[in-house]
């Protein structure tokens, strides 16, 4: 004597549509992965990489000299002008700005992101760290507009100056050969302090973040073993902040890189590799020579987050 | 935990270096909306001869400002649409599997805003003048999206790398199908994350520049319109207007952005 076994109910028995499917994609993972990827990856990977590659590739075309027309053929005409006289002090030039900019934020962001780290009880440290977002996150083109404000010539500053009796000084500063010119506003000096303000929030997030992770025991050690501050701050908390240093001197040398808008409002109209690029591809209309341009940020780049990606800066982002 | 041992006070030096440098960094801010008020038009004299509020209401009324605003709003929300369609699969694909290539991701993703935006913004121009699209709003979109996949993606990534995969489990075997899971489980535990992630995507849309002078046609953005105002002789403190506008309409999303990614944070 035998009981026929109930049927089991079963959602696999009249499974919808949509289960079907989802099933279907549970079982083949590397579909489910396919399609997740694939719009993305289009995107990113094809367009954007693919733009990034075609526009390395057209700096190898060069100009047809009486029609102006772009030849498409391989020549390396742009990579010759690339290293004559005009555009090495150009490469120079931006590459000089853009390391004296970064060397100069990682001393001015320290204090600020080690009170976060350490000192600040945790509401301050939300206001703190929420008052370093703001400006990162807003309008980078209102920031360098408020220093044409502050710089001009009636503006804050020559104001503050002459108030202060300090017109001397700021002519002699302005007289230092190199830096200076004939006012704050159109001086290398004062590109230099706008180019400092706003790339300032990138080196301070990243710096706090790694002194975020050095552990309080390290520090206690380190003064339980009889070093003073100054030499726990060199042997300890330096080495263990080079990734976060790192990760925030990506983004001043590359933006300072690449930047047009400030050499065009605050600068004294000397060329930089982003003006060059953008007068290049607009009125002068040579867009390989722009292309080739564009290389170099692009070049020095690469090697910059290879070496980046080497010391760990990748994680400190 | 350490033992409750008495907190340092911060070296003096440390506090004014911190103190200075968030002078630093509002000081500047501080001057647009000052001179939002200047009854100065044609200068920057400090101090400002008067104050006024005349100006909002001629900003106001300003036809380029109207229009330039309104564009802004809309390619911030569609580029934002875009990256979060992006940013969330792509932060599961990477944070569910594993495949060859997965370590690459974060890379190509942060990319866009690592590199100089001129050479995004040359490379997208030459890309979209020689496949003969005509440069339109939509050219202005596929410029921002790129830049904004990243926002989203990272913070869904993290957010989904802190969420446990048992839950995704556990919602499968008590016979949830996969869109269920998703839409039951897996959107509410990162709904957090896609908003602040969103609203960083606008922020970082409606403020951009470099990559939008070279994408643009004839559109002009709300930046765009503020540039091209910059070298204007008369009625400056119109540009302050907007500025002060566009400070407004980046802090808030940000301020707003943090709070939500904070307050999960601080559950754990």
């Amino acid at each position: 004597m035998s009981i026929e076994p109930a049927p089991i109910p079963s959602a696999d028995q009249s499974p919808s549509l949509w289960r079907r499917i989802s099933t279907f994609f549970y079982r083949r993972p590397s579909l489910a992965l396919l399609l997740l990827l694939a719009p993305p990856l289009l995107w990113l990977g094809v367009v954007y990489l693919g733009s990034l590659f075609a526009l390395a590739a057209q700096s190898f075309y060069h100009l047809e000299p009486f029609s102006g027309k772009v030849l498409r053929d391989f020549s390396l005409s742009n990579y010759q002008e690339l290293l004559s006289a005009s555009s090495r002090d150009i490469i120079g030039r931006t590459s000089l700005m853009a390391l004296a900019v970064t060397l100069f934020s990682i001393p001015l962001a320290f204090p600020i992101s080690y009170y976060i780290a350490r000192f600040a009880k945790p509401r301050m440290k939300t206001v703190m760290f929420m008052a370093v977002l703001v400006p990162l996150w807003s309008s980078y083109l209102v920031r360098v507009y408020a220093w044409k404000l502050i710089l001009a010539k009636e503006g804050i500053l020559s104001w503050a100056v002459t108030k202060l009796g300090l017109d001397g000084v700021l002519n002699q500063v302005l007289a230092i050969p190199g830096i200076g010119g004939p006012s704050l506003s159109v001086s290398y000096l004062g590109m230099f302090i706008v180019f400092v303000y706003v790339w300032l929030p990138y080196m301070i997030l990243p710096i706090e973040a790694a002194l975020e992770r050095v552990p309080r025991s390290l520090l206690e050690a380190s003064s339980d073993l009889g070093a003073r501050p100054l030499s726990t701050f060199r042997r300890v908390i330096m080495p263990l902040i080079i990734p976060g240093v790192v990760a925030g001197s990506i983004f001043t040398f590359s933006l300072t890189l690449g930047d047009f808008i400030i050499p065009g409002v605050i600068g004294n109209s000397s060329f930089f590799i982003g003006a060059t690029v953008y007068s290049q591809q607009g009125t002068a209309g040579n867009m390989p020579l722009a292309a080739a341009f564009t290389v170099v940020p692009m070049a020095i780049m690469a090697i910059y987050l290879i070496i980046a990606r080497k010391l760990g800066a990748f994680d400190a982002l | 935990m350490p033992s409750k041992t008495r907190e340092p006070r911060s070296p003096l030096g440390i506090r004014i270096g911190a103190w200075l440098a968030l002078v630093f960094l509002y000081f500047p801010l501080a001057t647009i909306v000052l001179y939002a008020f200047t009854t100065d038009e044609r200068s920057f004299t400090f101090p400002p001869p008067g104050l006024t509020f005349d100006w909002f209401g001629i900003t106001a009324a300003n036809q380029g400002f109207r229009d330039s605003l309104g564009l802004s709003i809309e390619v911030a929300l569609i580029a934002t649409a875009m990256a979060l369609v992006l940013g969330t699969l792509l932060a599961l694909a990477v944070a569910r599997f594993s495949f060859f290539g997965r370590d690459a991701i974060s890379f190509l993703v942060v990319l866009p805003i690592a590199l100089p935006g001129i050479v995004t913004g040359i490379a997208l121009r030459s890309t979209i003048g020689i496949m003969g699209i005509p440069f339109s709003f939509w050219t202005i979109v596929i410029g921002h999206a790129t830049f904004c996949v990243v926002t989203v993606y990272n913070n869904v990534v993290a957010r989904l790398r802190r969420s446990s995969p048992s839950m995704i489990e556990a919602s499968m075997d008590l016979g949830a199908s996969t869109l269920q899971t998703f839409r039951y489980v897996v959107l509410p535990s990162i709904a957090t994350a896609l908003l602040a992630g969103g609203m960083l995507a606008f922020a970082l849309s409606f403020d951009e520049i470099i990559v939008t002078t070279f994408t643009a046609g004839q559109q002009e953005t709300l930046p765009i319109w503020i540039f091209s105002q910059l070298n204007r002789s008369h009625q400056r403190p119109v540009t302050n207007v907007a500025a002060v506008f566009v400070i407004l309409a980046t802090a808030i999303p940000i301020l707003l952005a943090s709070r939500l990614t904070q307050d999960v944070s601080s559950e754990q």
